[in-house]
């Protein structure tokens, strides 16, 4: 946590991390890192879909089971690995993306979570969605927060003073 | 111009939002309470946005100014 010089007066932002497209991952991270660096108080839950940004770049497969283990295989998990919702074309899509933000000097969503744990966003992984895919706390990135449920998130969104669903 | 003692100078020409931003918290947290940074962006959306950073963190905006589609800003670490 950083050192508040005015506790409870920093501004809440909690966003829902829910989707694991190339698009929504790149708005995700943008909000979250730049929330950060404006010194509000920002948690980010990772559920269902956003869960598979948050595992390690280089895990290929998770799961326990075969279902899991083809369900990993079938959307390779990593924030570098993420696929868009149109325009995807087998990976052109998102090779391009990638060639016009390096042009442009756009951050990587890697990078950009990167910077957004550095400044102290909190990333909260759905205790859920983990036993579900059979994602275990060491195939995420570090420095996530601990396994938390609906309840949590829910009682974060009613105390922030901003909400977003991605 | 009164010469003002600027302690860091962060060069963001050339990103894109959300970096000069970014690139100046990075700095700025290296800095003590009521020192200054100057950060030097080309983004022209980063004029309205070192304003909004500025209003939420309480860093100061000392100086400001743009030439040759560059936007430098002057900031006081609360």
């Amino acid at each position: 946590m950083t050192p508040a010089a005015a506790p409870d007066k920093r501004k809440k932002l909690v966003i829902i991390c829910y989707s694991g497209e190339l698009e929504k991952t790149w708005a995700t991270m943008i909000l979250a890192s730049t929330a950060g660096a404006m010194d509000m108080e920002t948690t980010v839950f990772v559920t269902f879909w956003g869960l598979q940004i948050f595992v390690k770049d280089k895990k290929r497969i998770t799961g326990e089971n075969w279902m899991q283990k083809m369900m990993s295989f079938m959307q390779r998990p990593g924030a570098s690995h993420r696929k868009l919702s149109k325009m995807n074309f087998m990976g052109m899509g998102p090779w391009m993306m990638f060639k016009l933000a390096k042009k442009y000097n756009v951050a990587k969503p890697k990078e950009l979570l990167e910077m957004a744990q550095a400044v102290g966003v909190t990333f909260l992984p759905c205790q859920m969605t983990m036993d579900m895919f059979g994602i275990k706390r060491e195939d995420l990135v570090d420095g996530m927060g601990e396994p938390v449920g609906a309840a949590t998130a829910l009682q974060l969104m009613t105390e922030a003073d901003s909400t977003l669903f991605i | 111009m009164a010469s003002l003692d600027i302690k860091l100078k962060v060069d963001a020409s050339g990103l894109s939002c959300p970096l000069p931003i970014l690139r100046a918290t990075q700095g700025i947290k290296t800095l003590q309470s009521g020192e200054l940074i100057e950060v030097v962006a080309t983004d022209p959306g980063s004029v309205k946005d070192f304003d909004a950073w500025s209003k939420s963190t309480g860093n100061a905006m000392v100086e400001q100014d743009a030439a040759d589609g560059k936007f430098r800003f002057v900031l006081r670490r609360k």
